[in-house]
């Protein structure tokens, strides 16, 4: 698979976030979104997984015949998109029937994570670390080639960084794509870095523009 | 595959409801209070209770299906789950329509099925509990399809609960003036039972479709 970003422009709530990020990712490559905080890593990772429409640009998918882009990826961000109630065997086992091309099961995928012993156990027990590994366990139960990850070592102990990094470095062997938006070096070898700059010279304009749209 | 997914999405709506926090019974406690309070209101006139009870089983069905209403598609905005489901091969409409189901089954069908038992608090004869029943079988998907659009278009906003009520409820007049007067009707009078029952029954079907994808869409276009 190949991903194409040309241009993109956000708006959000009539502010601009970021304009003209362009950038290809082939299979195999990895992209570290990086950038201040509130720059916009977290709005280009929404924009990717199809939750916002840019103001303008394109984004263009080639080799994975007529999927669309957002059931071709993976998100692991802030929400983790696991429910409390539920055991982290049954948010897998969710994740997976959903999302379709199941490959590894969810016992596996714990195990792998090193939390086999959390399968019964409600997410709403575990801690911030362990929800977090929960979460990234999800790349594993299905094939997805894009995972889009944000900030996914937030929370992460060494060893589990040193766990997620092997898995980051056998997708992207497998021809699978990561894009993840970080401050810190994931160890991924050979990644590009695309620096997201605020809309700086025009922030002022386009500020002033946004006060006169809202204010009627 | 879509199949398969739709099957998750109901299986897992339904496990939340039965778990700690869900609002599986929660509901149908409500209508059972709304239902036992009013005679206490009105006072121990059989024949007035007898006569308007039809009209408080509906009201109270039409609030006990705004419990856990709020909460339809926001827990999955605020937990990211949306997200999960954006990402499925499944068009939103189907989603839309999966978590519909879940939330009909866990409030709507148990208010119709216990209808007939609560109309004894209200001194219902058994033609007007089983019309009741069947009014209630047959218009309380309405009530969710509506609430649906109203719970996708509050998702992002924290405390939507009453806004949600006052978007949704003036919507849900047409399907309580039909589903009364059906029940109604099976009491007596000169409309035969069948001519509301069946403008109800258009009445869920309109809003099966309208309120699929208009929910679908205010969950697309929601940032």
């Amino acid at each position: 698979m190949r991903l194409t970003a040309q241009n993109l422009t956000v708006r959000r709530s009539g502010r601009r976030i970021f304009s003209d990020v362009s950038f290809t990712v082939d299979a195999g490559e990895a992209l570290m979104v990086t950038g201040r905080n509130g720059a916009g890593k977290s709005t280009l990772l929404a924009v990717l997984a199809g939750r916002l429409k840019p103001e303008a640009g394109t984004l263009t998918v080639a080799g994975v015949g007529e999927a669309t882009l957002p059931e071709c990826l993976h998100v692991v961000g802030h929400r983790d998109g696991l429910k409390s109630p539920l055991t982290a065997e049954e948010n897998l086992a969710f994740a997976r029937d959903l999302l379709g091309m199941p490959t590894a099961s969810p016992r596996a995928a714990l195990e792998e994570l090193g939390l086999g012993h959390a399968l019964k156990l409600p997410v709403a027990y575990l801690s911030a670390g362990q929800r977090r590994r929960v979460a990234l366990a999800r790349l594993l139960v299905c094939r997805r080639p894009l995972w889009l990850l944000d900030e996914p070592t937030a929370a992460l102990d060494v060893a589990s960084q040193g766990v997620l990094s092997g898995m980051m470095a056998r997708h992207r062997a497998e021809g699978g794509l990561v894009i993840a938006a970080t401050h810190q070096a994931l160890g991924l070898d050979g990644a590009r870095e695309l620096r997201i700059e605020p809309a700086r010279p025009d922030a002022r304009a386009s500020q002033a523009a946004a006060a006169g749209d809202v204010w009627w | 595959m879509v199949m398969r997914a739709l099957k998750a999405l109901v299986a897992r709506d339904l496990a939340l409801a039965a778990r700690v926090g869900g609002s599986g019974a929660l509901s149908l406690v409500f209508f059972l209070m709304i239902v036992a309070v009013v005679p206490f209101a009105l006072g121990p006139d059989l024949n007035l209770l007898s006569r308007i009870g039809p009209a408080i089983l509906w009201l109270a069905a039409v609030l006990a299906t705004l419990i856990g209403l709020d909460r339809l598609f926001q827990a999955d905005e605020e937990d990211g789950s949306l997200d999960l489901m954006t990402g499925a091969p499944v068009p939103m409409e189907l989603v839309v329509l999966a978590k519909v189901l879940a939330h009909w089954l866990t409030t709507g069908l148990p208010l119709a099925l216990a209808a007939p038992l609560f109309g004894l608090l209200v001194a219902l004869d058994g033609t007007a509990m089983a019309a009741t029943s069947l009014t209630l079988l047959v218009g309380t998907p309405a009530l969710t399809f509506i609430g649906a659009v109203g719970s996708a278009l509050t998702a992002s906003i924290r405390r939507g609960g009453l806004i949600l009520a006052v978007v949704v409820l003036p919507l849900m007049i047409p399907t309580l003036i039909f589903g009364v007067s059906a029940s109604e009707a099976a009491l007596g009078g000169t409309v035969p039972f069948t001519t509301p029952l069946a403008i109800l029954a258009g009445l869920t079907l309109i809003a099966g479709v309208v309120g699929t994808v208009a929910a679908a869409a205010a969950l697309r276009w929601s940032e």
